[in-house]
């Protein structure tokens, strides 16, 4: 066994081990930080299948972003999180259920053995239209470019997300701001954290989008690294969160899908196809799709972390 | 076994393990926990496949990658309407549970009674 496969095989069992721990882990604190530590420990999973884009992805939203929320949400929850003895399911039911989840993981495993060592792919021919976009990461060009119609959704759904979380505000608290207040003294510790971190995390999550477009990176990656920055700041309380019913904000929150959008539609009338790029054109058009999207993105990520206003607006 | 089966397996176990936690644990943020660990197997199931299409050159098909990153994406924006969900739940009823006979206490201001 080379050294590569051991590693392989050590970090599958602790990928596993801190998965189980976020399911049996006695309180709902401890869960969630495991989780922050499983999500690390699986972009490295991903970075073994050679899927670096997936694996900044993974880093930044799947465990820092998704962490943050989830480690919040924890403390507000605490002592509410106690279960009530009739609430836990009897033995039976859970050796039942155990039983269940071993048959459907056992099924997906063989699934994994069965499937052929050459699969289908559809990477030629995005290597052979790569030239076309002018863009030199094939994964980047995906989103953008072949598949750019599934990337506008998705932008469309976070904008969703938003308004849904946005909809459990209280009435008094329409409009207003979640999150605490802009503190008279910052926790000096943290506030300085924020200070020092904040201005190289900026310039790292542009450089991040910006090399996405030859190398791994892109408008998620990078945007993620903008929007944690900002919820750095938030979380020093340098800084409030927005009123939901700022007209920047709500601009900020659409431009990404509503420029995506524009560019397809034009792309009807200019190339020829609804998403078609013009000839030449493409790359400094997929650039300035990115920009807003990237911009976006760190805009809806700390608002969805946010959660509904909590406090009054201010007119 | 190669590095990508290996993931794969991973994967699987991460979708059994995160399935036993939605019906077994009755805490909503556990559920919601849980319901990330199967997304995430589910990521890696599909990464396998991804690193199965290489082919012209690249070290796995871009097409699988891309649409795992997206859904990373949509399954965060997912977490944090559940998330929201919840703690709106343990704002008008004190409690944090899904049983639907749960007593529910009365609104601590006047104005969001309907």
């Amino acid at each position: 066994m080379s050294v590569l496969q051991a590693l392989d095989v050590g970090l599958a069992f602790l990928v596993f081990a801190v998965a189980a721990w976020t399911v049996f882990a006695p309180g709902p604190f401890a869960a969630t930080v495991g989780y922050v530590v499983y999500g690390l420990l699986l972009s490295l999973v991903w970075i073994r299948l050679f899927a670096v884009d997936v694996a900044l992805t993974e880093a930044a939203i799947g465990s820092g972003v998704t962490g943050v929320l989830l480690i919040g949400a924890a403390a507000r929850l605490r002592g509410a999180e106690t279960t009530p003895a009739e609430e836990a399911l009897t033995g039976l039911t859970r050796l039942f259920a155990a039983g269940l989840c071993l048959l459907v993981a056992a099924a997906l495993a063989a699934v994994v053995l069965l499937l052929p060592d050459q699969g289908p792919t559809l990477a030629p021919q995005s290597m052979e239209r790569l030239p076309e976009t002018g863009l030199g990461n094939p994964v980047t060009a995906v989103l953008i470019a072949f598949r750019s119609f599934d990337t506008m959704l998705e932008k469309v759904v976070l904008v969703l997300g938003v308004v849904g979380v946005w909809s459990l505000a209280a009435d008094r608290y329409w409009g207003g701001a979640p999150g605490e207040a802009r503190a008279e003294r910052p926790e000096p510790t943290l506030a300085f954290f924020a200070q020092v971190l904040a201005p190289i995390g900026i310039l790292v999550g542009v450089h991040v989008f910006w090399v996405g477009a030859d190398e791994p990176g892109g408008a998620f990656q990078g945007g993620a690294i903008l929007a944690a920055m900002w919820m750095i700041v938030m979380m020093a309380r340098l800084t409030e969160a927005p009123q939901a019913s700022a007209f920047w904000l709500r601009l900020a929150l659409i431009a990404g899908p509503a420029v995506f959008l524009a560019a397809g539609v034009a792309g009807a009338v200019v190339a020829g196809g609804f998403f078609a790029y013009p000839p030449g054109l493409a790359k400094p058009l997929i650039l300035f799709i990115e920009t807003f999207m990237t911009f976006t993105i760190a805009v809806t990520l700390p608002m969805l972390v946010a959660g509904p206003p909590r406090r009054e607006p201010r007119r | 076994m190669s590095s990508a089966t290996l993931a794969g397996l991973v994967g699987a176990a991460l979708v059994g393990l995160g399935l036993y936690g939605v019906i077994a644990d009755p805490q909503p943020l556990r559920k919601i926990l849980a319901f990330n660990l199967i997304g995430s197997g589910v990521f890696l199931v599909f990464g396998i496949v991804a690193r199965k299409g290489a082919a012209a050159g690249l070290s796995a098909d871009p097409v699988p990658q891309a649409m795992v990153i997206t859904g990373i994406v949509v399954a965060f924006a997912a977490s944090a309407l559940a998330v929201a969900l919840t703690l709106r739940l343990f704002e008008e009823t004190g409690r944090a549970t899904l049983r639907p006979d749960a007593g529910t206490k009365p609104p601590d201001d006047g104005a969001d009674a309907e």
